[in-house]
């Protein structure tokens, strides 16, 4: 073949590595930008200017781009020509044994020796044949006039290997091909489906976005309630989707978690019941992780799971000065609920709900911040205290000591959007949580997806959680403030002795709800920085707050009163209740909500989000998978072993090559030269004998 | 006839293979056969102790264990004093449990040698002396100081090894369930990353009779004990840790050792690079060995590594199709091990070319231990994918 031609150059060694250094750099990119997600996703995290500039270089899904897969199609391409150049040549050298070596280009080998003449030829031969079988070569012998040549060889099943190895190259990017996304660009090409938008009815999916039932590659979600059943899966297109109808129904019987006893999940499984649409057949089945199950070459694996629309039960507490009101009704999760509000409107969507949530109690880094209620289960919390010897020693099943994973009960997420659709996304737990020997109910706020929820902490004295709702509208409600002011200055000044002062305490009691009641701590502070010279503001600052908190302690036991609860001794532990309800009044007046959402009851159903899948490339790539291992152990570690041994009247020369450059061919041809000479009784031929420095 | 007095054509003298099976065996010392006995004894012992609680997936890796444990042996004599050894403590340290968690610290061969921790510490301790060893036998040039480098070696693979067993152990005390091979977090990957490089080279060092570079190996053996040590307990990672579903794989057991044959190998590979490249530029020239030999070295860590990692990548294509319904779907991890794979097929194929050898290749494998240590905790620490299991 002409040199520099196009083919050689693809089928060039050197273009072979520069093309895996290529695919190697290539894919680093989708590794750092994340794929596949919704475009908005990208906007947020690039930008206005960014955005559309990744979006035309295909980083979004950089592996089913264009270029990306042109460089595929080049290493096929080239691997291809590289086996087709190579077959002849290889298959030549697999079965010849190059018997007509000439002696000069024997002696020109790397390895190559001469032997002291012993025998005549034929005994020789004899010595030498015997010695090549028993030593695993296979040989023929070319007989010339005074002298024959024995030509021996050694593993040249290793090129077989090569064959393999690189034709499963192909084999795997080609069934790699049949399993992508290119099938479907292709319907969407040629048949005109188009992806439609997702929150809409099935029956209201247009036939354009509907594959067909035996469309050969797929793979698409199927999303099962408990109690109901499937016969469609969706695929997502950018952020459309297009339907993809099943060869048979699914219905979910029940949707398992199992747990261990940290908490961590242990078991996804969900029992369906198949119905062919066709034959009628039906079956049960339990698909789980890792167990997946295959039907009418459709595989249908546990992918995830999900609410399917759970009802809570649950009352709402009026958080406005002076309301009441207890507001008890139910909602599907999932579904949205109109609520009106000390006369304003607001949509109330119920988003989710968690049975269980195992959270890392122990550690001070789960107090106020239990993110997500998995925090903890991942077995990474940080570590308090030193290290000790003990650590180094022992078995690997000790308890971790800082932290201890409690099961803290229900938590319920939910939107809470007004009239202008501006929304808040809250998570509440519906139980309390004990934090350092005191009971909290926790209510966690964000404003967008991108913070994280802000906790406020409503302490519970013996009687209940409602104690602190009573308490807080004592506070804060104008109405009472003059009893309450009064109260407290007749709990803290002597009547009998000082009227006067006793006026001027109430006054002043009264001040300080006002400013309290209008914006918290920050209004107290606001006001002293107003009124109060720099000198003073620390005394008055504490005097403020003492005042508060005897105010809290009336409104506390006003409230108790009001409910008909024994009223209680000054103790540290009930001034601790009392600070912890200042704080929680001051963080409720930025809680954003004119209500709390109490969770009372709640039946969960389940969802099973199942994917189906049908991957025509599945046998193509697993048996070229196969043939590329095959492949690769026979060409690194079957070696090809060439050993001439020409014999004539005076000398016996032997010659070793190979097809690889590795160290012990040297060890080899040494072996093989004392062996020899050992088996013909022949010495060295020190005239002729000795290592070429020519490389072979 | 002088063909008549010629004498009886001589009975080969006694080679390693390649050859006939006949001639292979005719070639077994006692000693094989007599390892080889041991071997399939423990095989039988096990089976009839454990066997039917096995399933026919656990029977047939035991089954094949036997032969694969032999021909390494075979070829391999030390290993078998390895094994030999790992099995006694192993067992002692089981015997010793008496199935109670608690005599871990109760009793004191248990407390101070054979529990999972104490062994895998003693491990770490020797690794480090081990490198100290080996670093005195270069700059002094005192082979005693290389000897007991490699003793020391040899001592830190058998406890890390026993360690692991007694873990695996541990972990069903904890309850049956929970039981599960202990290869399955960072912790217990990296024990055994160092276990496996530190075995390569082990073999090398036999192999090429020299122990020149047990310096430069074990250096990358004591980092990745570092590491492990301060992971371990910042974040207590060596708590054994219930599998979450999608570990509860088959696939795993046999994933992740071919892997880390692959990532022990190519480590090993790099740090040869290294005394390739001081002693290219006349560093340690006349301490080290000559660089055909370097490069020797380096090219079968290299093959050994590559021949691992794609079964390793292979297998775990399969795992994540019955795991996540794809074989491959280009997360995070996978792609790293494919960019891996690809930088050393690149790698073997230079070496094919002339003109791209010597120094090229020498960089570029100590190149690829970065590429290979990003696949390895990289992607774990800054990328998310399905793989967070192994998550910092
Ligand atoms: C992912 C792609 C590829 C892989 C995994 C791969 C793998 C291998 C392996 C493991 C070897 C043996 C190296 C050794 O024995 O030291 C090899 C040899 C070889 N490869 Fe590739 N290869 C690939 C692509 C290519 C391409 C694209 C070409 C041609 C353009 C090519 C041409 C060759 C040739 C000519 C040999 C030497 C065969 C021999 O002399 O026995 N390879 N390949």
């Amino acid at each position: 073949m002409p040199r520099n031609t196009l083919v050689d150059l693809l089928s060039s060694m050197r273009f072979a590595i520069s093309l895996l250094t290529v695919l190697a750099i290539a894919s680093i990119i989708g590794t750092v930008a994340r794929q596949n997600e919704p475009l908005n996703a990208y906007l947020n995290q690039f930008g206005q200017f960014w955005f559309p500039v990744f979006d035309k270089l295909t980083l979004y899904s950089v592996y089913n781009a264009g270029w990306f897969i042109a460089i595929l199609a080049f290493l096929v391409l080239s691997t291809t020509l590289c086996l087709i150049r190579q077959a002849a040549p290889m298959l030549r050298e697999m079965r010849g044994f190059r018997e007509h070596a000439r002696e000069e280009s024997l002696r020109l080998f790397h390895h190559q020796a001469s032997l002291a003449p012993t025998l005549p030829v034929e005994a020789r031969r004899a010595v030498v044949e015997t010695y090549l079988a028993a030593n695993g070569f296979q040989f023929k012998s070319d007989e010339r006039e005074n002298a024959l040549l024995i030509a021996a060889k050694q593993g040249g099943a290793g090129r077989i290997g090569y064959f393999f190895a690189h034709g499963a190259i192909v084999l795997i990017c080609l069934g790699g091909l049949m399993d992508g996304n290119l099938p479907l660009r292709m319907q969407m090409f040629f048949s005109g489906k188009a992806p439609t938008n997702g929150n809409q009815l099935i029956a209201d999916i247009p036939e354009s976005a509907r594959l067909d039932v035996n469309n050969w590659s797929y793979r698409a979600n199927v999303y099962i309630p408990e109690g109901r059943s499937s016969s469609f899966g969706v695929v997502g297109v950018g952020d459309g989707i297009l339907l993809q109808p099943l060869p048979f129904s699914i219905a979910l019987k029940r949707f398992h978690v199992d747990h261990y006893e940290n908490g961590m999940p242990r078991r996804f499984a969900s029992d369906v019941v198949i119905t062919d649409s066709e034959s009628g057949e039906r079956f049960e089945h339990s698909i789980e992780v890792n167990k997946p199950l295959e039907y009418r070459g459709v595989t249908l694996y546990q992918a995830s799971f999900d609410d399917g629309g759970s009802i809570l039960h649950l009352s709402a507490l009026g958080l406005a000065p002076g309301a009441q009101s207890v507001l008890d009704f139910s909602g599907e999760v999932g579904s949205g609920v109109q609520l009106g509000i000390g006369g304003q409107d607001y949509r109330l969507e119920l988003t989710g709900l968690r049975p269980l949530n195992v959270e890392n109690t122990g550690s001070s880094a789960a107090a106020g911040g239990t993110e997500d209620g998995t925090g903890g289960t991942d077995g990474t919390g940080g570590r308090t205290g030193g290290r000790s010897f003990s650590d180094f020693t022992g078995s690997g099943a000790r308890a971790p000591d800082s932290k201890t994973l409690t099961n803290v009960g229900p938590s319920y997420s939910f939107k809470l959007r007004d009239s202008a659709g501006q929304a808040l996304e809250f998570n509440n737990y519906m139980l309390p949580i004990q934090l350092e020997g005191r009971w909290y109910l926790f209510s966690g706020v964000r404003a967008s997806q991108a913070e994280p929820f802000r906790y406020l902490r409503i302490p519970l004295d013996d009687a209940s959680g409602d104690i602190w709702f009573a308490l807080r509208r004592v506070m804060l409600d104008p109405v009472r403030h003059a009893a309450l002011a009064r109260r407290f200055a007749e709990h803290n000044v002597n009547a009998a002795t000082d009227s006067t002062l006793r006026e001027r305490i109430q006054e002043a009691a009264e001040h300080t709800l006002t400013l309290f009641a209008s914006g918290g701590f920050d209004a107290l502070g606001r006001f002293i920085e107003a009124a109060v010279p720099e000198t003073e503001r620390d005394n008055t600052g504490t005097a403020f707050i003492k005042i508060l908190q005897g105010l809290a302690w009336e409104s506390w036991m006003m409230a108790r009163e009001d409910a008909g609860q024994p009223l209680f001794e000054a103790s540290e532990e009930h001034a601790r209740f009392v600070r912890d309800s200042l704080t929680a009044i001051n963080d409720s007046m930025t809680y954003g909500a004119p209500v709390y959402l109490r969770l009372s009851a709640f039946e969960q159903r389940q969802a099973s989000v199942l994917q189906a899948a049908r991957s025509p490339g599945k046998t193509p790539v697993y048996l070229g998978a196969l043939l590329l291992v095959i492949g690769v152990f026979t060409m690194l570690y079957v070696r090809e072993r060439r050993l001439f041994v020409l014999l004539n009247n005076d000398e016996a020369l032997l010659a070793l090559s190979s097809n690889r450059k590795t160290l012990d061919i040297d060890e080899t041809f040494a072996r093989h030269r004392e062996a020899l000479a050992a088996a013909l009784g022949a010495g060295n031929n020190p005239s002729r004998s000795g290592l070429n420095e020519t490389p072979d | 006839m002088e063909l008549a007095s010629s004498p009886p054509p001589a009975t080969p003298p006694a080679l390693p293979s390649p050859a006939p099976l006949g001639n292979w065996l005719k070639r077994r010392t006692p000693g094989d056969w007599l390892y080889a006995f041991a071997l399939i004894a423990g095989g039988i012992a096990t089976f009839l102790r454990y066997g039917d609680l096995m399933d026919g997936y656990d029977r047939a890796i035991l089954a094949i264990h036997v032969p694969i444990l032999a021909v390494i042996g075979c070829y391999w004599r030390p290993f078998r004093v390895f094994l030999a050894l790992v099995t006694l403590l192993a067992l002692a340290g089981v015997g010793l449990y008496q199935d109670d968690l608690a005599r871990a610290e109760q009793v004191f061969f248990l407390k101070y040698l054979l529990s999972s921790q104490t062994a895998i510490s003693w491990m770490s301790a020797l690794f480090f002396i081990a490198t100290g060893a080996y670093w005195l036998g270069l700059a002094t040039r005192s082979t005693f100081a290389e000897h007991t480098g490699s003793t020391l070696t040899w001592a830190a693979a058998v406890m890390g090894t026993t360690g692991l067993f007694v873990r695996w152990y541990e972990s069903y005390l904890l309850g049956p369930e929970i039981g599960h091979i202990p290869i399955s977090n960072l912790y217990e990957v990296f024990v055994l990353f160092s276990l496996i490089t530190a075995l390569l080279y082990l073999f090398y060092e036999g192999r090429y009779a020299t122990r020149k570079l047990g310096a430069f190996v074990l250096l990358i053996i004591s980092a990745a004990v570092l590491f492990l040590l301060w992971y371990a307990f910042t974040r207590e990672a060596y708590q054994i840790q219930p599998l979450i579903p999608a570990l509860q794989s088959y696939w795993m057991k046999v994933h992740v050792p071919a892997n880390f044959i692959g990532y022990g190998a190519f480590a090993l590979a790099a740090m040869v690079g290294i005394a390739h490249l001081l002693v290219a530029r006349g560093i340690l020239t006349s301490r080290l060995p000559a660089p055909v030999v370097l490069e020797d070295v380096m090219y079968k860590a290299i093959a050994i590594g590559f021949a691992f990692f794609t079964i390793a990548t292979i297998l775990g294509a399969l795992w994540a199709a019955e795991a996540w319904g794809t074989y491959w779907q280009w997360d995070p991890k996978e792609t790293w091990a494919l960019i891996v794979w690809l930088n050393y097929a690149a790698w073997l194929h230079m070496r094919l070319t002339r003109g791209l050898r010597g120094a090229i290749l020498a960089w570029w494998a100590v190149v690829g231990l970065f590429v290979t240590t990003f696949a390895f905790i990289g992607v774990n620490m800054f990328l998310s994918g399905l793989h967070s299991y192994g998550s910092l």
